[in-house]
């Protein structure tokens, strides 16, 4: 098990390499990334087989420690467990299939070296936070992934705007990066222990549920949670942050980087069951992200950003899940979502590549035709997404969130009927997508660029594809002939879901409720993108554009929002780095001067008014004496 | 290795600057030979070398702690006494560090009056590391005094175009401090004589006098000493010397304020102002520490503003040691040891930024945010180290800024929570302003047609050695937090734990 230092050591060194390595011939920066990426997945299997052959203990090494913090003295140690080694897996192997496909799709980029230096780093963090065996380690790779999501969004860092989104991404999560950080130093100070295998159980013993501190400690880490995995009201990056290439939005806005709040919560799931208000919140802000994230992405017209929006809304279906306590439901989502939304973005990659950079879905069209590799893996991605068989990666994982909702009973059967209208939103935008993208003529006048593919970018969309077909099989409903392996296995890691008691009948129909739904979005889907069409056509209908399309393309106007409450007036306190205090200072500086120049008349000037300055202080000095 | 088994022992930390300043006005002469120019340079690069030898050796060679006392004016009760424990060692090393780093970067952008030039920095040398060892308040007080005047000289002659103004207001400010903080010495001084007949500057013997004073006088001294310690900090209210100051120093100049003189105010926290007055300092805690918030979130405000890259690197030196403020008046370990790191990785951060913005500047000829842009693709190298001193200045993880601010934070979690959160907040906007700094300088488009060169290998070098110092701190910091914990109990002065 000494192996796990090897899972994140690779990228770490690949980084390395490439970072000092600029004068390495161009092609060899792509080679030694995926090289660097695919040994790490090698040994993060490796380890994965070690460990569920060795009765999945739990394993932990530590390198040295690394600061106290009161009691509590977090190491630079890593630790093994089922949810870690998912965890890896997710992200070696989905990782290296992106930097695969990336040899080919990046070619010829200025900066190609930077991209996979990034891309190795990005990989190294990412198994850091989800390997670290306390809070302040995980938070080192939590910084370290935001800072990798912020040098890729800014990748064609020639364009502001690129440049600005990529702050903006930075920033945002910072904002709960601060919070998550004050939690982390709330739970130290007070369990003193950062470990996160021990101070869960301290909390646990020493905490009430639904103590104050019990809340306070589960909302900063929340917070965090909300803005890494772009969760309103902390979700404005994301959409900006398609600015990046495909493959960056494949790898850390889809797969993995924004899926670790899901992780984060998971895994601190013992300080989220010591308190159930904040439980409420984290199944109402994946609720509300679910429905205006999806409702956004109907409305847009950029490819990417669309599945930007998509991503959002399916992190609602996870936090959700977290929020009913189903949390290897949670992480089976993720692990598939990584799955079919990586594919969806690598093939969104290579079409917009292929149509010369076009990225208005308005504009496409009949690419089913040109490029028929490229429908069918999408195809596949997009029946994960509404989860349609036969893809069983979506179907087997959201069916189950769904499904739990409904037993929840209560008031969490809203969260049933939001979660379902999420299906409908979900097969709406992902089917108008895919018939303006795929189906009919051409409507894009631009030069086509270069469809051909070669075999290291065909391959991980097939790869990806086939592990869509089959990956649900993992964790299949019983009533279904299927059987749960995912959730035994991480059985051991996290805590079991509560028994739902339901029959196969119930089961049965509370899965076919979503799959109807989403099959019946299909036509309307048809509906809307022929009518989105025509108006298109006709530029005095487009004029007429509602408002409330341009509000829901705005994506709520969270963003205006945000600039006038928080960017405007923080930008006019700065000035124009005009400092009052210094200015006063001014007055200051001038004074001494103006006096130093009076008291030095004195030492100077005609001998006439220096004797009788003189004679009138003897004067005075006689006459102080005397009295 | 025994410092105090070799003649002069701690003292050389100060003759030798002193002797290298002298050998590089003698060396220089009147003469512009290339030669002797470089003479006169490497004179003082040789003398901050040997302290940062000397400061390795005594480390690693558990010399700490040592003490040197010599007689000095015994009718006054005062002698030259120095002593090195282990909240001197780490700063005396820092100071060698960047001594040679502001001799280095100020190879090539210096050309006038080069030996003069080196003596005033040599001098402010070694006042800083009397300022670190004396242990005697009159010897103390003189230290003081003898950084400030040629640190003076240094801004006046050899700085920018506003330089005689940021000089004088550098005056005024730290003298007006340092006035107040003397006054106070003096007031000790008289008091401790007064109480028990024995009138001494000596440290040790000083500590224990102010519990037997009233509270009203205890707390007027100690407001003396903050003062003095509080204009050089800088805290916020008394830091508008410093943007000027910073933004018009030459270079070498600008690393010796960020990375040294700003850090003998934190220094004299530690060491003076709080230990000697124990009981007034707990009162007073509540406001420092406000103080120091204040001063993080104005100091991150108004960096968010500026146009001058020196200058906003200034405006987020308020901020950074707006933590230092609230680190020491946290009053327990956790907050004290964090503001020693974060004086340190701030040290070494800022200084290597300065570092850079010199070179840039004598390559570009500008400060101006507004005249940068693609510098990266231009210089890559110098994109690169940019990139990584801006994740220092943001206290990203893995850095030692890091470290001192969650030390800091924890500390103030523990005394004052809502310190702590208003503090946090100031990592938000230290989040903004790096990096909108680093992406007008670095990214986008070049503004203006130029060729830029790359950093040279003695630029390379220095910067790499300053971040590889940071990235040491930042994940291993024990062995500066053992040194601590040899030195910080001590004088804690009965706070608590």
């Amino acid at each position: 098990m000494e192996l796990i230092w090897l899972v994140p050591a690779f990228p770490l060194a690949g980084f390395i390499v490439l970072a000092l390595g600029r004068s390495l011939p161009g092609k060899a920066a792509g080679a030694i990334g995926s090289a660097a990426a695919g040994l790490s997945a090698a040994s993060a299997c490796a380890v994965a087989w070690l460990f569920a052959s060795g009765g999945k203990a739990p394993y932990s090494t530590s390198l040295w420690p690394w600061l106290d913090l009161g009691a509590a003295s977090p190491a630079l140690a890593l630790s093994v467990d089922a949810l870690s080694i998912v965890m890896i897996l997710v992200v070696t192997i989905v990782g290296f299939l992106i930097h695969l496909f990336s040899i080919e799709h990046m070619e010829g980029e200025e900066g190609y070296h930077r991209f996979f230096a990034y891309m190795n780093l990005f990989v190294a963090f990412m198994l850091i936070l989800v390997l670290a065996d306390n809070f302040l380690l995980l938070y080192l790779g939590w910084e370290g992934v935001g800072l990798c999501s912020f040098l890729l969004i800014g990748f064609w860092y020639g364009d502001r705007a690129n440049g600005d989104a990529a702050r903006k991404a930075f920033i945002v999560t910072r904002v709960g990066d601060v919070a998550l950080l004050l939690g982390i130093i709330l739970i130290a100070a007070n369990l003193g222990s950062l470990s996160l295998s021990e101070s869960p159980r301290l909390a646990s013993a020493a905490w009430g549920r639904g103590s104050g501190i019990a809340v306070l400690a589960a909302a900063l880490i929340l917070g965090g949670a909300l803005g890494k995995s772009a969760q309103v009201p902390l979700h404005t990056w994301l959409p900006d942050a398609m600015a990046g290439p495909s493959p960056v939005s494949a790898l850390i806005h889809a797969a993995t980087m924004v899926t670790a709040g899901v992780y984060l919560v998971a895994r601190t799931n013992a300080f989220f069951s010591l308190a159930p208000q904040v439980m409420t919140a984290v199944a109402v802000a994946g609720a509300v992200t679910l429905l205006v994230a999806g409702a956004s992405a109907l409305a847009q017209r950029d490819l990417k950003r669309i599945l930007a929006y998509s991503t959002m809304s399916q992190i609602g279906y996870m936090f959700l899940a977290l929020g009913a306590a189903a949390w290897t439901g949670a992480i089976f989502h993720l692990a598939t979502h990584a799955l079919f939304k990586s594919l969806l973005f690598l093939a969104a990659g290579a079409i917009i590549n292929a149509l010369g950079h076009e990225r208005d879905v308005l504009a496409m069209g009949g690419v089913a035709k040109k490029m028929p590799l490229l429908f069918w893996t999408f195809l596949a991605g997009a029946f994960g997404l509404t989860a349609l068989p036969p893809v069983t990666a979506g179907l087997a994982s959201k069916d189950a969130i769904i499904a739990r909702l409904w037993y929840a009973g209560g008031d969490a059967r809203l969260l049933w009927w939001a979660a379902m209208a999420g299906v409908l939103l979900t097969s709406l935008y992902t089917f108008r997508m895919l018939f303006l993208v795929f189906a009919g003529a051409s409507r894009g006048p631009r030069a086509s660029g270069h469809s051909a593919m070669g075999a290291s970018t065909a391959l991980p969309l097939v790869v990806l594809a086939a592990l869509c077909l089959v990956g649900g099989l993992v964790d299949f409903p019983r009533v279904l002939g299927g059987e749960p392996y995912f959730g035994a296995f991480l059985g051991g890691a996290l805590p079991a879901s509560a028994d739902t008691g339901a029959t196969a009948g119930q089961e049965l129909l509370l899965s076919l409720a979503p799959l109807l739904l989403s099959l019946a979005g299909i036509p309307l889907a048809w509906l809307l993108a022929k009518r989105e069409l025509a108006t298109e056509a006709g530029p005095a209908l487009r004029a007429r554009g509602s408002r409330l399309a341009a509000f829901v393309r705005g994506g709520f106007g969270f963003d205006r929002l945000y600039d006038f409450a928080f960017a405007r007036p923080l930008s006019r306190l700065a000035g124009k780095g005009v400092d009052p205090v210094n200015l006063a200072s001014e007055g200051l500086r001038s004074m001494t001067l103006r006096a130093s120049r009076r008291l030095a008349s004195t030492q100077k000037g005609p001998p006439g008014r220096y004797l009788a300055a003189l004679a009138v202080g003897a004067v005075l000095l006689l006459a102080a004496a005397l009295i | 290795m025994n410092l105090q088994a070799i003649p002069l022992g701690l003292a050389l930390f100060i003759v030798i600057p002193l002797a290298c300043g002298l050998a590089s006005l003698v060396l220089g002469g009147r003469s512009s030979a290339p030669g002797r120019l470089a003479a006169a340079r490497a004179a003082t690069l040789a003398g901050s070398l040997a302290c940062l030898l000397l400061a390795a050796a005594a480390w690693l060679g558990g010399a700490v702690p040592a003490r040197l006392e010599l007689a000095w004016i015994p009718s006054m009760g005062s002698s030259f006494s120095l002593s090195l424990d282990g909240l001197s060692l780490p700063f005396l090393a820092l100071s060698g560090l960047l001594g040679a780093a502001a001799v280095l970067a100020s190879w090539k952008g210096i050309g006038e009056r080069v030996p003069s030039f080196h003596f005033c920095l040599s001098l402010t040398l070694a006042g800083i590391n009397g300022v670190f060892l004396a242990s005697d308040l009159f010897l103390f007080a003189f230290m003081w005094e003898l950084m400030l005047v040629p640190m003076f000289f240094v801004i006046d002659i050899w700085g920018h175009e506003g330089r005689h103004r940021a000089a004088v207001k550098f005056f005024i400010f730290t003298q007006a401090g340092g006035l107040l903080m003397i006054a106070a010495i003096a007031g000790l001084y008289a008091a401790h004589g007064a109480a028990t007949g024995e009138y001494t500057f000596a440290y040790d013997r000083l500590l224990g006098t102010a519990g037997g004073l009233g509270q009203t006088l205890q707390f007027l001294l100690m407001l003396g000493f903050f003062a003095g310690f509080a204009v050089k900090l800088p805290a916020f209210g008394l830091h508008a010397w410093l943007p000027d100051a910073h933004t018009e120093a030459p270079t070498a100049g600008s690393i010796l304020l960020a990375g040294l003189l700003l850090k003998t105010g934190g220094y004299g926290l530690l060491r003076f102002a709080i230990p000697l007055f124990p009981d007034a300092a707990r009162a007073f805690a509540p406001v420092a520490m406000w103080i120091g918030a204040a001063g993080i979130l104005y100091g991150g405000l108004m960096a968010l503003g500026q146009s001058d890259m020196k200058r906003l690197v200034a405006y987020s030196s308020v901020s950074h040691l707006g933590f230092v403020l609230v680190g020491a008046y946290s009053l327990n370990e956790a907050g004290r040891n964090g503001v020693v790191i974060q004086m340190l990785s701030h040290g070494l951060s800022t200084g290597a930024l300065f570092m850079l913005i010199g070179s840039l500047q004598d390559r570009i000829g500008t400060r101006e945010l507004g005249r940068m842009g693609g510098l990266a693709r231009a210089a890559p190298r110098m994109g690169a180290f940019g990139l990584a001193l801006t994740l220092a200045l943001l206290g990203l993880p893995g850095m030692g800024n890091f470290v001192g601010e969650l030390l800091v934070l924890f500390g103030a979690f523990k005394a004052e929570a809502a310190v702590a959160v208003a503090a946090g907040l100031g990592l938000i906007l230290a989040m903004a302003y790096a990096l909108r700094m680093f992406q007008l300088a670095f990214h986008g488009e070049a503004k203006e047609k130029r060729s830029v060169a790359d950093l040279s290998a003695i630029e390379t070098g220095t910067l790499a050695l300053l971040l590889a110092a940071l990235l040491w701190i930042g994940l291993y910091p024990r062995p500066v937090l053992a040194l601590l914990s040899l030195a910080l109990p001590g004088i804690a002065g009965g706070t608590a734990p």
